[in-house]
């Protein structure tokens, strides 16, 4: 396919969001900023050996040595803004040139997002005849991708290097789409070193590779040829795996911290939800949880002192201990996430459709696990969000999908930018985010994507907000119940966020049958 | 794409960069003892809320009036007072009479910020989206990229949502005007425009072309038939707007004399601190300042500003079209810019108002100039700690004025409208007056940059110490000098032509 011109407008879309990113610089940062000065410190001043060791901060080094790697590259530049960030002992530093420094170094490494960005659009199958710049799904693609909220605030706002890490993927996606595996699956475990999160979809990493790359040839009927296994394939991809991950690793395997180093990456003393819960399947467990009791305690079925003191009330839940339904440890929630992906990889393997069969699998894969998942932070949902975004553009199907998820995952973001001040620009660019994203999509595949019933639900969301930003301040609820915002609007959302999964789902199974039917005939 | 979604996701492209400049400092944040700008706005909300309108104005022993006593006409002191009362119902302590003088906290910013989005919103966004899609020539994505074009000009951002200050209102309700004027609705027009001198004085500078204009028209339609019916609806429509803002005043003459007297502060001098205009510029060769009296000083510079004005004015009253009220309201404010008494840096923004209008119909010139009025007010923006915004907002205005507007594309020289100038130049022999045009600007934004990063990085010689500030302002002058030439030049040329505009759509 030829690939569209995007001289022009891809570098004025691209130069437009830098420069908006760079208005955030005074915004207000979480916790994870000071995180991330941590790591620099840790990273410039201390030996190799006690990276994974140096606790003085409570934020202590918990990526991958890659990522670790990334942040002593970063410290070299730091060094010129304010040497003070790199000592260790300097907990909770800011100072004007830090926050400048670090800012700018998540909107430099962007970078790669905009180049991964740009090889997608390439990748992108043109319509014929619309020549209007704005309806070309290229052009689309790109506004989703460049513009899109949650990467905006969770990157720029609350700050986190999400942009640089997408880019990765999203570069592996593309070369994928460009039948060029090796490079994609050389990008893919650079990423996985870089962040471990991403081991969600390796599932559909490692059976695409197997299936459509090791093996070069399919039966008439779409099944695998096992004949056609190519060794020397596979043995390539090992090998890339293999030197990326002793690079990483090596070090630390030789100097005997490996496990060390594992128990920083899966900490799984933490509880069941993230301090915000994520809009998934959990929170509606929860809830249900939540409501059995009451009802239980009101029909006289439940004593009120037998059970569990709840720990909801702190507004900041840890730790959950459920009072009816059966309380669910790590090794359920692994299970769980196993077996909702496990149709989609079996799909996967059974028949490819090709690079984009790959993609859809992906994002069963992340949403899979941001359903079932122990411990998911609400950010999680840009795993999926982001490489649908692609699929969006090319059929009206996952663009409904599309606009479902973005708009529930994106609102579930909400929580997280709390400060007053920047309520304006979260409400500004979500809005902006969403009336950009249903009319484009409406024109590119031109008609409505959306069911009536989805119009509602996603109306619903207005209301959610007004009740949670307005009126919930000014009742008297806000002494007693201050966590009730935060439910709400993880359950509305996850009700959503569930939806979506189910009509992923459906969409792929429907692909199956059609599949059959037309081979039937 | 409608053209409702995109009108809108520029509106909230707009809004997010506003609130992203004002998440940075403000004029005099903890700089005691006087502050700046954001704590004469909240003073004047302490004083209106406590005072009784009758004090508002003198000095008293309430109401000093060397600290930030209020000297804007009405329209601002009410403005003040409905702020003062929601100020009131958030924290009382931020309006408290004595004890809330320098008052800051975030809490205080964000509520002031918010303020001036407010009134943003409510009167000059509107009054943007209406005239771009009503007033400029062009398809549905050419009037879009006007407006995000127009919304995005950072001196009045920078000045308002950095600075602090509320010229969005008085500029807004000058727009207003204009879009009624260049609509037919004349009276509300009128009304629009007195509102505006009501909120700042400096709105005089838009108030000649305003009457010319209006003035002229009648007298087209005749002065003793329906022409002086309209006359006469104009100036009882502009009376009774302009008794309902003094109403208060209006019982006593001496309040309204005070009033006047602290809205026009003669005994302030001829210019203060370094601003682009011709007697500051001036001043780097002669002192004016020390070699007249200070009544001369002031007609000199009335009598330079009425010259100034008077050919723009003088071509509007004869031919009184949309198109000439423009041109016109341009020339004048930056002949009040250039030549008249006690001007602040701040006041090219009333020039750019105009200025913005011709986006579309000038845009090369237009972005050359905006650019330039934005890097007149750097040292005020070094001093308020707005550097990064300022780069940031300029340099995006630059790029997407015009990569959207193809400013460097459309300009032949009939484009540019420089006919008129191989008529003026006739001893010198042909050139390509058009890429001599754009040259030009590609050397003057290097140079604004250039001086832009010296401004930050160098430290000037002992012996100099305003070095930069001057350089800055004499550069900026020259800028609008040329603009101010070729703008009245662009006046007395031939009009555009149907078919020219037909090949700008």
């Amino acid at each position: 396919m030829a690939a569209p011109d995007t001289g022009g407008w891809f570098p004025a879309l691209a130069v437009g969001v830098s420069l908006l990113k760079c208005l955030f610089i005074n915004a207000y940062h979480s916790t994870d900023f000071e995180v991330h000065r941590n790591w620099l410190a840790i990273t410039h001043s201390l030996p190799v050996s006690r990276w994974y060791y140096e606790n003085t901060s409570a934020w202590t080094l918990d990526y991958p040595p890659l990522f670790a790697w990334f942040e002593f590259g970063l410290s070299h530049v730091a060094r010129h803004f304010d040497r003070n960030m790199l000592l260790v002992e300097n907990l909770n530093y800011a100072s004007a040139s830090t926050v400048l420094f670090q800012r700018l170094s998540v909107i430099a490494t962007d970078v790669v997002f905009i180049f991964a960005v740009r090889e997608c659009c390439r990748c992108v199958q043109e319509q014929k005849g619309s020549r209007d710049i704005l309806s070309r799904p290229s052009f689309v693609l790109a506004s989703l991708l460049l513009y899109n909220f949650g990467l905006l605030i969770v990157d720029h706002i609350h700050f986190q290097y999400n942009g640089f890490l997408f880019g990765f993927l999203l570069l592996s996606v593309a070369k994928h789409l460009q039948s060029q595996h090796l490079q994609g699956a050389l990008l893919f475990s650079i990423l996985l070193n870089l962040k471990h999160i991403y081991l969600y979809v390796a599932p559909a990493y490692g059976i695409y590779l197997l299936r459509s790359y090791c093996f070069t040839q399919d039966n008439r009927d779409g099944s695998v040829r096992w004949t056609s296994f190519s060794p020397l394939r596979l043995l390539a991809l090992g090998t890339i795996v293999v030197s990326v991950c002793a690079l990483s690793f090596g070090p630390f395997i030789v100097m005997g911290q490996l496990s060390q180093v594992l128990s920083r990456l899966f900490p799984f003393q933490r509880g069941l939800c993230h301090a915000y819960w994520a809009p998934n399947v959990w929170a509606l467990y929860n809830v249900l949880d939540k409501i059995l009791a009451v009802l239980g305690v009101r029909l006289k079925l439940l004593e009120e002192a037998e059970l569990p003191r709840a720990s909801m009330t702190g507004g900041l839940v840890q730790e959950f201990q459920h009072s009816v339904l059966p309380s669910v440890s790590p090794s359920v929630t692994l299970v769980c996430s196993l077996l909702s992906i496990l149709p989609a990889l079996v799909s996967l393997w059974l028949r490819p459709r090709g690079a984009r069969g790959f993609l859809r699998c992906l994002v069963l894969c992340s949403l899979g696990s941001f359903m079932f998942g122990w411990h998911v932070h609400e950010k999680a949902v840009l795993l999926a969000v982001l490489p649908l975004s692609l699929l969006a553009v090319e059929s009206r199907e996952d663009a409904g999908v599309f606009l479902v998820l973005s708009t529930t995952g994106h609102y579930s973001l909400f929580p997280l930018i709390f400060t007053p001040a920047e309520l304006p620009i979260k409400v500004v660019l979500m809005l902006m985010f969403s009336i950009y994203s249903f009319t484009a999509l409406r024109k590119l595949h031109s008609g409505p994507v959306l069911r009536p019933l989805e119009t509602v639900y996603l109306l619903g969301l207005f209301a959610v907000a007004f009740a949670c930003e307005v009126v919930f301040p000014l009742s008297p609820w806000q002494r007693e119940l201050p966590f009730l915002p935060l439910l709400a609007t993880s359950v509305y959302c996850s009700v959503g966020v569930c939806y979506s999964f189910l009509r992923l789902y459906a969409g792929l199974l429907r692909c199956e049958d059609s599949g059959e039917k037309s081979k039937l005939q | 794409m409608h053209t409702w979604s995109l009108v809108s996701i520029c509106v909230l492209l707009g809004v997010a960069v506003r609130w992203g400049v004002s998440l940075n400092s403000y004029s005099g944040a903890g700089k005691p003892p006087m502050f700046g700008d954001y704590e004469a706005q909240r003073h004047w909300q302490e004083v209106t809320y406590n005072l009784p309108v009758q004090e508002w104005y003198f000095n008293t022993t309430d109401n000093d009036l060397n600290y930030w006593g209020l000297d804007y006409p009405p329209l601002t002191a009410y403005h003040s007072l409905v702020c003062a009362y929601i100020a009131k119902m958030i924290n009382p302590e931020w309006v408290e009479l004595h004890k809330s003088r320098a008052y800051e906290s975030p809490a205080h910013k964000l509520f002031m910020r918010a303020t001036v989005l407010v009134a943003d919103l409510l009167i000059y966004i509107p009054a943007v989206v209406l005239y771009c899609l009503y007033l400029t020539d062009g398809s549905s994505r050419k009037k879009v990229s006007t407006l995000f074009c127009f919304l995005l000009y950072p001196g009045l951002i920078l000045i308002d949502y950095g600075h602090f200050q509320y010229n969005a209102v008085s500029q807004g309700f000058a727009l207003w005007g204009i879009l009624a004027l260049g609509l037919g609705w004349d009276a509300l027009g009128s009304m629009a425009f007195s509102l505006a001198l009501n909120y700042k004085q400096m709105e005089l500078y838009h108030a000649l072309p305003f009457f010319c204009y209006l003035l002229g028209k009648c007298v087209k339609t005749g002065l003793t038939g329906r022409g002086f019916f309209m006359l006469v609806r104009i100036a009882v429509t502009v009376l009774v707007s302009f008794a309902l803002c003094w109403l208060p005043f209006l019982s006593d003459p001496s309040q309204a004399l005070q009033v006047v007297k602290r809205v026009f502060p003669v005994a302030r001098g001829l210019f203060e601190d370094k601003v682009a205009n011709t007697w500051c510029s001036l001043n780097v060769l002669i002192k004016i300042r020390f070699i007249l009296s200070r009544d001369s000083q002031l007609y000199l510079s009335l009598v330079c500003t009425l010259l100034a004005v008077l050919p723009s004015s003088i071509k509007l009253l004869t031919k009184p079209d949309f198109w000439q009220f423009k041109l016109a309201l341009a020339n004048s404010s930056l002949a009040f810019f250039l030549f008249s008494y006690q001007v602040h840096e701040k006041s090219i923004l009333l020039a750019a108002l105009p200025v913005c209008l011709l986006l579309n119909d000038l845009p090369l010139v237009v972005v050359w100039f905006l650019q330039a009025s934005t890097f007149s007010m750097l040292p005020l923006f070094l001093k308020d700690g707005l550097l990064v915004p300022y780069v940031v907002t300029s340099a995006g205005f630059l790029f997407f004025s015009i990569y959207l507007l193809s400013a460097l594309e459309r300009c032949t020289e009939d484009e540019l409208r420089l006919g008129a100038y191989h008529k003026l130049l006739f001893f010198l022999p042909k050139m390509d007056l058009a890429c001599m045009m754009r040259w030009k600007f590609y050397v003057s934004i290097a140079a604004m940059a250039g001086l832009s990063v010296a401004s930050v990085a160098l430290v000037p010689p002992p012996h100099l110490p305003d070095l930069f500030p001057v350089l800055v302002s004499v550069t900026a002058f020259l800028h609008f000098l040329g603009t101010f030439l070729y703008l009245n030049i662009v006046q007395f040329s031939r009009p555009p032509t149907r078919k020219s505009q037909k090949k700008i759509n």
